[in-house]
């Protein structure tokens, strides 16, 4: 008994416990934010939380179970067209339809990750994008929401949306202002749970499980630990995720068509840069890297595809000289982190480093 | 009657899709790197050809003999300058590199070359055919299905039968083993990419004088190439052409039912043989 009063397993740090206390004052500052910010910021913040919280699923794909995903515009158009299905079809309100979008993304997930678990690393990440593509010609042929051309929510719909009233009438605005704000603070849950949600899991038995499956696949099975259960849990709730972002990202945008929806340059290849210029494997990166996936976007958005190009270069150039991102190198150089999910022994009074 | 020339039209249609797959199997095989930037090198190759044809006025075929060490160069300087750095136990780097090299040389091809859709001037060939048992076979693609035959026998000559290819399989083997032997691995995966970029050259000519293309079809062929070498089997290029083949009649016989179903029935077919047999038709490499 005396040998546990000896040491204990801990991860916080004196920078996550300060860190906390930001946070929590950053969210209730963005909770409050409608009251006095312009519809522009609300807007571009909604941009950017919907694109962080695709980024922190495709970074628990790839950056911890290992799974390299080139097809997550699958489930962003599949959890799209679900809620505009809800609501098109069956007349759901468009607030709950949202959730409709990430059961629907949950179910094509099982299918999907039954055949690209079949192919193993790179071949993998085709397989997941010959799947996505498969997904985006098949409802192409979806007469009923537009075929190939898409559709719009029906106007009905949109105005008698969930809550809206009561903001219109608190915020004294507009019914298209109103909708911008409901659908950014559904962003924010969205982006709060996401986070939490990761670090919860990555804190718990399970992200040990999923870490020793990322660095050594035999080790992790040596001791127990079940890597194709893991691979499955991952998959599964990145794909939810994913789908209930992608009806989210489409209740504030209205308007469909199978190949926006299912674009692999706007719902992967801006995810991947996200998560490879910020700093994969962990949860500070994908959050620094929206930030400046959003400054570069602002600076060279009238360039063009010249914007796509400095994307794919900085990310090449991360890739090769710095592969753990910005955040990387910032936690090399102040051994910073703001997210601890590394567990370390604390002995007595002294404290030493462990992983 | 009507069935059989769409069949034999897939057929042939599935010697490009083995043009577009043999390099990717062959760099596949040598280092484990898949290049998913393999489409976009393609279309490169294609507009490199395009620009020598209106420059100088050449033929197709006479450019592509001047692109082809071009690009043999540009594959070279690409695996030993970017793609050597990244090679490794870790698949994550490698797959990011040539995921955002394909970003670039789209957003490059579109910024030079406009997104306006090209082709390569074939002349006669392209509306020539020759009767055959009493269907019409066009020529270009016919000559499309025998390159494709010539390129995977030259290669098969080239692995098994040359010094180069002892070397390739040696490194493909077991890399540090090769190396003690005397042979570089470094300049060996140059070597194999450099010539995956002269079939490249090869499959961009019947790319740009069989239909229009644009910077950014690039990633559909990466992936029908990806399609064939799956169905095919790891590490066999005859089994590459028999699924570029599957891929090929897949879609004809699609678009025979129904235009729009053309691609989605080449990729169920993929589907399916990824279904029925994981590994392939004809695996030979385990990995």
């Amino acid at each position: 008994m005396t040998d546990t009063a000896m040491y204990r397993v801990q991860t916080q740090t004196r920078a996550s416990y300060s860190a906390g206390a930001v946070c929590i004052a950053l969210i209730i500052l963005f909770i409050l934010l409608p009251t006095f910010a312009s519809r522009g910021l609300i807007q571009d913040l909604f941009f950017i939380f919907t694109m962080l919280v695709l980024a922190q699923f495709w970074n628990l794909l790839a950056g911890y179970g290992g799974l390299v995903s080139v097809g997550q515009q699958a489930f962003v158009g599949m959890g799209a067209y679900a809620m505009f299905g809800g609501v098109i079809l069956w007349g759901m309100d468009p607030v709950p339809a949202i959730l409709l979008g990430g059961v629907a993304a949950l179910i094509v997930a099982i299918p999907t990750a039954f055949f690209a678990f079949r192919l193993q690393g790179a071949y993998f990440a085709i397989g997941t994008w010959v799947i996505a593509e498969v997904m985006r010609l098949l409802v192409a042929q979806w007469k009923v929401l537009g075929g190939g051309t898409g559709t719009s929510l029906p106007r009905t719909a949109t105005r008698q949306m969930w809550v809206t009233e009561w903001i219109q009438a608190t915020f004294d605005v507009r019914g298209a202002a109103a909708r911008d704000i409901l659908t950014y603070w559904l962003a924010l849950a969205l982006v709060i749970a996401t986070i939490a949600g990761i670090y919860w899991l990555l804190r718990t038995k399970r992200g040990l499980a999923l870490a020793a499956v990322r660095d050594n696949v035999e080790a992790a099975k040596s001791v127990g630990v079940d890597a194709v259960r893991m691979k499955w849990l991952v998959y599964l709730v990145a794909a939810a995720g994913t789908g209930l972002t992608g009806a989210l990202i489409y209740l504030q945008k209205l308007r469909i068509s199978p190949d926006a929806a299912f674009s692999v340059t706007d719902w992967t290849a801006y995810v991947i840069f996200i998560v490879v210029i910020g700093g994969i494997g962990t949860i500070e990166g994908p959050i620094l890297g929206v930030l400046i996936f959003f400054i570069l976007q602002s600076l060279l958005a009238d360039y063009g595809s010249w914007y796509l190009m400095v994307l794919g270069l900085i990310g090449i150039a991360i890739m090769l000289f710095a592969p753990r991102g910005i955040w990387g190198l910032i936690t090399e150089k102040t051994g910073l982190q703001i997210f601890p999910v590394r567990r370390r022994l604390v002995i007595g009074a002294q404290s030493n480093k462990e992983d | 009657m009507i069935w059989i020339d769409t069949i034999i039209q897939g057929v042939l249609l599935g010697g490009l899709y083995a043009l577009f797959a043999a390099g990717l199997s062959l760099v596949f095989g040598i280092m484990r790197l898949v290049n998913l930037a393999h489409g976009d090198l393609i279309v490169f190759a294609a507009y490199l050809i395009l620009l020598l044809v209106s420059l100088l006025g050449l033929s197709p075929f006479l450019a592509a003999i001047i692109a082809a060490p071009i690009m043999f160069c540009v594959g070279w300087a690409l695996q030993r300058h970017v793609l050597n750095r990244v090679l490794g136990p870790d698949i994550l780097p490698p797959l990011l590199v040539t995921f955002g090299l394909s970003v670039v040389l789209q957003n490059a091809l579109l910024e030079v070359f406009s997104a306006d859709s090209q082709r390569l001037p074939a002349g006669e060939i392209a509306t020539a055919s020759v009767q055959m048992g009493g269907l019409n076979l066009g020529v270009l693609p016919l000559l499309t299905f025998a390159s494709a035959i010539l390129v995977i026998v030259g290669l098969n000559q080239l692995f098994y039968r040359t010094e180069l290819g002892r070397a390739f399989r040696a490194t493909s083997d077991d890399a540090v083993t090769a190396g003690l032997m005397g042979i570089r691995p470094d300049r060996i995966f140059a070597t194999a990419t450099a010539i995956a970029m002269l079939v490249v050259t090869l499959a961009a000519i019947y790319l740009g004088m069989r239909a229009n293309f644009d910077p950014n079809i690039g990633p559909a062929r990466l992936i029908y190439a990806f399609e064939a070498v799956i169905i095919g089997g790891l590490g066999s290029l005859w089994g590459t052409l028999v699924g570029g083949i599957i891929i090929g009649v897949a879609q004809t016989v699609g678009a025979a039912i129904n235009p729009e179903w053309q691609i989605l029935a080449g990729h169920l077919a993929f589907l399916l043989v990824l279904l029925i047999k994981p590994r392939g038709l004809f695996p030979r490499a385990v990995d």
